[in-house]
């Protein structure tokens, strides 16, 4: 019973890994190009992304995900997203958003004077972003990364109102055949995949602490 | 002929007037001081000279060779100015060391660089390499830091972390080394190790611009001294003259300000 229970969860565990995975490979460099529009030094530029991460920040994840699955349709005639695509495109939009605030507090954080002292070097902008500044960011946007991976593999969950099958809703329908427990058994997948990445990002905080 | 000359050079920040009619030459070979209370422009003056600010008004001369020109949008280019900051070397107040790399990789990461841009260097990489790692020793050396070499800024004291500034600003044999109040972030007892060094660049015939509010080093290690105030030069002349015995009366006042403190 247990051994089909677990099979069952995983299945939907999958689910939950690739929207995760997927989220982050598009929602990580799409952060970056967005923290630097809300950075430009083009005034209607910067209101433009600055709005849509307002509006992005400011609506729950779950309202986002019925508005990319059903508005389509319902407002312009449009044939649906495949499911899982519409939660894909959702949660890349979201977490975009969140990460170019942190890339953005990450890139200002670091003190003006390294850049001016790239440039009395005779460094060019690129050189100086990438062999001065960048680590120096990263270093400071490892910690509440980690808080944000940690948040991306519990909103998943959210995708079950548009019935994608991950692995909560795997759980829910074990209530129809009258068991609750196996509900409650996803906690343990979720804690193990968070351990995993506590631990991950630990070693990495730990690999950067040679520099302050 | 001067190794620099700097002509009426003017900024102002909005509506703020911070530089008014700066106009100094400077001979190969020279230190000149620049003294004055905090506000006067002394810092704005250093960064339009490498570039960080744009003055508004006047005009910058190396070796005769116009470098910054107001009128002319030409000399303003970014992809020129890059190459004509190296002309001058700048040692920060609070030394802006890079913190992920050590001592060593301070002193080589910008020759390393600027090497890339050589038309043999594919073919020669190694070699090249090679001299700037051991001429970074070497400056290193100079600066007293041989046993530091492989540590990174935040195991090293004040003291030793501006002279690593020091000899990273060096490794770009810089026509003209400007320092911006070197010592003001140090402790008093690690001043004199950095003022040690600096004097003997002056011994050795470094050209340098000292912004600095140790008139003792500035009266004893400068050819010549500047005073600024409010954004104009008050009075420039010999540093023992200007120190010793200055001729402006609000230059006397200043002086004497420091004389009680």
């Amino acid at each position: 019973m247990l051994m089909s229970v677990t099979l069952t969860l995983l299945e939907g565990f999958v689910v939950t890994l690739e929207l995760f995975l997927l989220t982050l490979l598009f929602a990580l460099p799409l952060g970056l190009v967005i923290s630097f529009g809300s950075m430009s030094r083009c005034t209607p530029l910067r209101a433009v992304v600055k709005t849509i991460v307002w509006i992005v920040r400011g609506t729950p994840l779950m309202l986002q995900i019925m508005v990319v699955f059903y508005g389509p349709g319902l407002m312009f005639g449009l044939p649906l997203l495949p499911r899982f695509t519409a939660a894909v495109v959702t949660f890349v939009i979201n977490y975009a958003c969140y990460f170019s605030e942190i890339y953005r507090g990450g890139i200002q954080g670091v003190p003006a004077g390294q850049q001016e002292a790239g440039l009395v070097l005779g460094m060019t902008r690129s050189q100086i972003f990438f062999k001065v500044t960048l680590l120096q960011v990263i270093k400071r946007i490892v910690p509440p990364m980690g808080n944000e991976f940690i948040t991306l593999v519990k909103d998943t969950a959210l995708v079950r109102v548009i019935s994608v099958y991950e692995i909560i809703w795997m759980g829910e329908s074990f209530i129809k055949k009258g068991m609750i427990w196996p509900l409650f058994y996803t906690a343990v997948f979720y804690l193990v995949a968070n351990g995993i990445l506590t631990l991950l990002f630990g070693w990495f905080e730990k690999k950067l602490n040679y520099f302050k | 002929m001067p190794i620099l000359d700097v002509q009426h050079i003017e900024k102002h920040f909005g509506s703020t007037r911070v530089l008014e009619d700066i106009s100094f030459s400077l001979e190969k070979g020279q230190a000149l001081a620049i003294i004055g209370s905090s506000g006067s422009g002394k810092t704005t003056l250093l960064r339009c000279l490498n570039f960080l600010e744009t003055p508004n008004q006047g005009r910058i001369l190396v070796n005769g060779e116009t470098l910054f020109d107001a009128e002319d949008p030409a000399t303003q280019r970014e992809s020129e100015v890059r190459k004509k900051r190296l002309h001058f070397g700048l040692v920060f107040q609070s030394f802006n060391l890079f913190p992920q790399y050590t001592a060593l990789e301070n002193v080589t990461l910008a020759p390393k660089l600027l090497a890339q841009e050589n038309p043999d260097f594919k073919t020669r990489k190694k070699e090249i390499f090679d001299g700037i790692q051991s001429e970074g020793r070497e400056l290193l050396a100079k600066m007293g830091l041989s046993d530091r070499a492989d540590h990174y800024p935040h195991q090293l004291s004040g003291g030793q972390q501006q002279r690593v500034a020091i000899a990273r600003a060096l490794a770009l044999k810089p026509d003209i080394l400007c320092f911006d109040e070197p010592t003001s972030a140090l402790d008093p007892e690690l001043t004199g190790e950095v003022l040690k060094v600096i004097r003997s660049l002056a011994e050795q015939k470094t050209t340098m611009i000292i912004v600095t509010h140790e008139m003792a080093f500035a009266r004893d290690v400068a050819d010549q001294v500047i005073f600024m105030d409010e954004g104009v030069i008050v009075e420039q002349g010999a540093a023992r003259q200007v120190i010793e015995n200055p001729r402006e009366e609000r230059t006397r006042q200043f002086l004497s300000r420091y004389a009680e403190n």
